[in-house]
């Protein structure tokens, strides 16, 4: 990145296929505080000289115009719904990830960015994604609120402890481009910063093929599970002291104090961490331990994947536990990541 | 009824009369003013504080900006997390949330409704001292060295993770509150209550429909925030666990608690300028403001909409996507009665005969700079610019222009149109000219590039940053420089006025406000004998007429 003046002035980087939606609003809401600036300054100094003091001419009392006041309350508001409708809709569209995004896992911790791949790969402050390709990412935080952001990409979401942020993007163009911290989390709050690299289809190919050195995410959590204990009481086939895991994944639960949730991350999530939260209908509270402060919310996404994994009929979001690098898999069995991507094109 | 002028109304023939008994003179020696319930002298001890806290939190600014002069800074990231929440905190809570309310406005409101003090004078008092008290605590919270979490206090980085005196300054901020809060009340009250004979509601001066405005906010968002500070305290203390998210707390609750109050804040902050900018406007056109009816309802219109838009400051928080799209809804209706203020200022000056004094040239500049500042909130109320804008400098600069641009400079303006009334004196008005130049062009060099540095997408809250964004930082580093000089100036020049000025009259500016029609600066009692009001504030159509003597 140059330090050249017309990058200031002109556009800053564009490298996401949202971006440049975001930035036409942008450019809109510009012009149209220009215009605007420039009228009500031209206007004070037009009235200033125009109607300055001069010997022998007395100001001419006005009342006011119902018109006038009418005018220049709606004419501005209809303006602004123009900015209202154009923002919500490209903000729904931010806010909706597309089924075959592809997944990273995203930690946040005072003062770094943990970055896993579905493959078990990890890196830190670090990303690696291929141009073309909608890239979801699942955010968790170990300590306070932060916020990741790429200011190319035109995206950003904070990352609250407690629960998941999401957010996703489209790269359309190879490069290298900041991720920031934009939540101030601390001392270091201005090094919680990295790199995203854009690359292209084949080069990120070769970069993601290795994996990671402990198995995938699902296998690492598959050895969470057992490690933990989880295996004794959350049996797989038949009913244990727990409930089944298998296919529970996005699927309702009934609790005991009979709400419905879903089963998604964020449940699986507070369940792992603190069982007591919700109980689920017909089992007891306090039998399974709080895992908050035993488990990293690395381990907490590599549980979910495992739990993921044994509920093969949740298409697209679901974790594939083979060993190939990046699940955009519609089944746990499906076909590696190159053939998925040419099917898709 | 009415009589025509008998006294000279313009700077005094003959300065070396001796000086006629009021509330300066009429009592001397240190108790008289730390016991005074005389609300004028109240709002030059208020005047005093904050002036003290404004240079203090001006200090912590200029040293801000020299760290960002250097990609890598210049102090430890410490010393700058601290210097930008001590900065943060003590503008906000301590200068601009009292500035004019608690000065200009304890001073001139109930002479302008023709009272002779506020309602309770004894409070006004009382809440002087609280805000010292507040103020204390703050200093103290610096003095120790300082509190890191920013002004906004966000969990759980107060609560858990600093490791520096949030407690201290929370519970100043806490402190102050209530000095807002009895100042609101007292506004309230006193224009119910103390109105002049003939002074209805369609005639009270339109800065004094601001502040009963920011009164009511005042009233019903101050508590809010006291509550949010008195649990990030109790959780800090007790470890209560309401913010906390590993025993089941919601670390986003405190951010809701908190804007509520810190969003209408905003209006509290910048509705008595707007109130100041309607008198000035209209005196130095020499005309009645076009619009009353429209640019009182506005002042009331912002204080209840106000209270609806606070999520605007949540959109990537996890609100989820329809609370934001109300949000962000409700957030441009609240632009409409500001638009519809600053529209009014510019038809009041149509046809008017304007002249450029030193009050008008500050609002000339805040109609300027406010709308800026207006107009790129906007794109913070637009759900998709508000993704890529929060939390970068665009925020910062915003909020700049309506806070310094905005309040400061009607501050400005405020404080050199009546200077004259409260000292009974005039100041230097060719350096009141070029100040007034000096503050708007730094401003605008500081804060200006911050716009572009926001849209580069370079964080608030850095001590380092990428060098590319190096020379922009550098130009905002220059601009401070010039505003910092372009504060000091007034300092000098108005002091120095009070002391060694020339003499002025009951109405250097011909004004028609019942405040132009006592003399300067006013006897404790204000008025001689209670006025009848036979006109608006704003009757530049006759010539001047008197009620009282």
């Amino acid at each position: 990145m140059s330090a050249n003046f017309a990058d200031f002035f002109l556009a800053s980087e564009i490298a996401s296929k949202q971006g440049s939606a975001i930035d036409a609003l942008w450019w809109f809401e510009t012009a149209v505080t220009v215009i605007m600036t420039v009228l009500i300054f031209a206007g004070i100094a037009f009235f200033a000289y125009k109607f300055r003091k001069r010997p022998g001419v007395h100001a001419t009392q006005i009342e006011g115009s119902t018109f006038l006041e009418v005018g220049w309350s709606v004419f501005p508001f209809l303006v602004m719904l123009v900015m209202f409708w154009w923002g919500a809709d490209l903000f729904y569209a931010a806010q909706t990830p597309p089924k075959d995004a592809m997944e990273v896992f995203v930690a946040g911790k005072q003062w770094m960015w943990k970055v896993q791949y579905p493959n078990g790969y990890r890196e830190i402050d670090a990303l690696h994604v291929p141009v073309g390709q909608p890239v979801k990412l699942t955010m968790a935080s170990e300590d306070v609120i932060h916020s990741f952001s790429i200011p190319a990409f035109r995206v950003r979401h904070d990352v609250v402890p407690g629960t998941y942020d999401t957010l996703w993007f489209t790269p359309s163009k190879p490069g290298t481009y900041h991720i920031f911290c934009t939540e101030y989390c601390g001392n270091q709050h201005a090094h919680m910063i990295g790199y995203v690299t854009v690359m292209e289809r084949a080069d990120w190919e070769k970069w993601s093929g290795g994996g990671g050195a402990g198995g995938s995410l699902t296998e690492q959590g598959q050895q969470l599970f057992t490690q933990n204990g989880c295996s004794t009481c959350h049996l797989l086939d038949q009913q244990g002291r727990c409930p089944i895991l298998r296919n529970l994944y996005n699927k309702p639960v009934q609790l005991a104090d009979g709400r419905t949730v879903m089963a998604d991350d964020a449940y699986l999530r507070e369940s792992i961490l603190m069982p007591n939260a919700k109980i689920v209908a017909g089992f007891e509270p306090n039998i399974m331990p709080n895992f908050q402060g035993q488990l990293s919310e690395e381990q907490v996404i590599q549980l979910i994947a495992y739990i993921k994994s044994l509920s093969p009929a949740t298409p697209a979001s679901q974790q594939g536990n083979q060993q190939p690098p990046i699940v955009i898999a519609p089944k746990a069995k499906a076909a590696p990541v190159v053939k998925t991507i040419a099917a898709m094109q | 009824m009415a009589t025509l002028v008998t006294q000279p109304t313009g700077y005094s023939p003959n300065p070396s009369e001796e000086e006629p008994l009021n509330y300066l003179n009429v009592t001397h020696g240190w108790k008289s003013w730390l016991l005074t319930v005389d609300h004028k002298r109240i709002a030059l001890l208020y005047l005093f504080s904050i002036t003290a806290m404004f240079f203090m939190g001006g200090t912590f600014a200029i040293l801000v900006r020299l760290h960002l002069t250097s990609p890598n800074g210049l102090f430890a990231p410490e010393t700058y997390n601290r210097l930008f929440s001590m900065h943060g905190i003590v503008m906000v809570f301590f200068f601009l949330v009292p500035s004019i309310p608690a000065t200009l406005g304890n001073f001139l409101l109930p002479i302008m409704i023709g009272a002779k003090d506020l309602a309770f004078p004894r409070i006004n008092l009382l809440s002087w001292y609280i805000y010292v008290l507040g103020a204390a605590f703050a200093i103290y919270a610096v003095a120790r060295g300082g509190v890191d979490t920013g002004w906004t206090f966000y969990t759980p980085y107060s609560t858990t993770y600093s490791n520096s005196y949030v407690l201290a300054a929370a519970f100043g901020v806490f402190v102050a509150g209530f000095s807002s809060i009895l100042t609101g009340l007292n506004f309230i009250v006193t224009v119910h209550k103390m109105r002049a004979p003939g002074m209805s509601w369609g005639r009270l001066p339109l800065f004094v429909w601001a502040h009963y405005a920011t009164g009511l906010i005042q009233i019903l968002g101050t508590p809010v925030v006291a509550i949010a500070l008195v649990l990030v305290g109790m959780e800090r203390v007790m470890h209560v666990g309401i913010f906390d998210p590993r025993v089941g707390g919601d670390p986003i609750l405190f951010q809701h608690i908190f804007w509520f109050y810190s969003h209408p804040a905003v209006y509290i902050m910048i509705l008595p300028g707007m109130g100041i900018i309607s008198e000035v406007i209209s005196c130095f056109s020499r005309k009645r403001v076009f619009g009353y009816d429209f640019i009182a309802a506005s002042s009331m219109g912002i204080a209840v909409l106000g209270f609806l838009v606070w999520g605007h400051h949540m959109f990537i928080t996890g609100e989820s996507m329809y609370t934001g799209v109300v949000f962000s809804f409700l957030s441009f209706f609240v632009a409409v009665p500001s638009a519809v203020k600053v529209f009014n200022w510019m038809a009041t000056m149509y046809k008017g005969s304007v002249t450029f004094d030193s009050p008008m040239l500050y609002a000339f500049a805040f109609i300027g700079l406010f709308t800026i500042g207006g107009l790129t909130g906007l794109y913070l109320s637009t759900l998709a610019t508000n993704v890529t804008l929060h939390g970068t400098y665009f925020v910062v600069a915003h909020f700049h222009f309506v806070m310094v641009g905005g309040m400061v400079v009607a501050f400005m303006a405020g404080l050199h149109f009546w200077w004259p009334k409260m000292t009974g004196r005039m100041y230097n008005e060719p350096w009141a000219k070029f100040a007034a130049l000096l503050v708007f062009l730094g401003f605008n060099l500081t804060f200006l590039p911050q716009f572009v540095l926001g849209y580069l997408g370079m964080p608030r809250r850095y001590s380092a940053y990428p060098p590319e964004f190096q020379t922009l930082n550098v130009l905002s580093s220059a601009g401070a420089t010039v505003l910092g000089v372009a504060f000091i100036i007034p300092m000098i020049y108005l002091t120095y006025a009070w002391f060694f000025g020339p003499k002025v009259g009951r109405n250097p500016w011909e004004a028609r406000g019942l405040e132009w029609q006592i003399q300067s600066p006013p006897i404790t009692l204000n008025f001689e004998k209670t006025p009848v009001v036979t006109q608006e504030a704003y009757d530049y159509g006759e010539p001047e007429v008197l009620e009282v003597g």
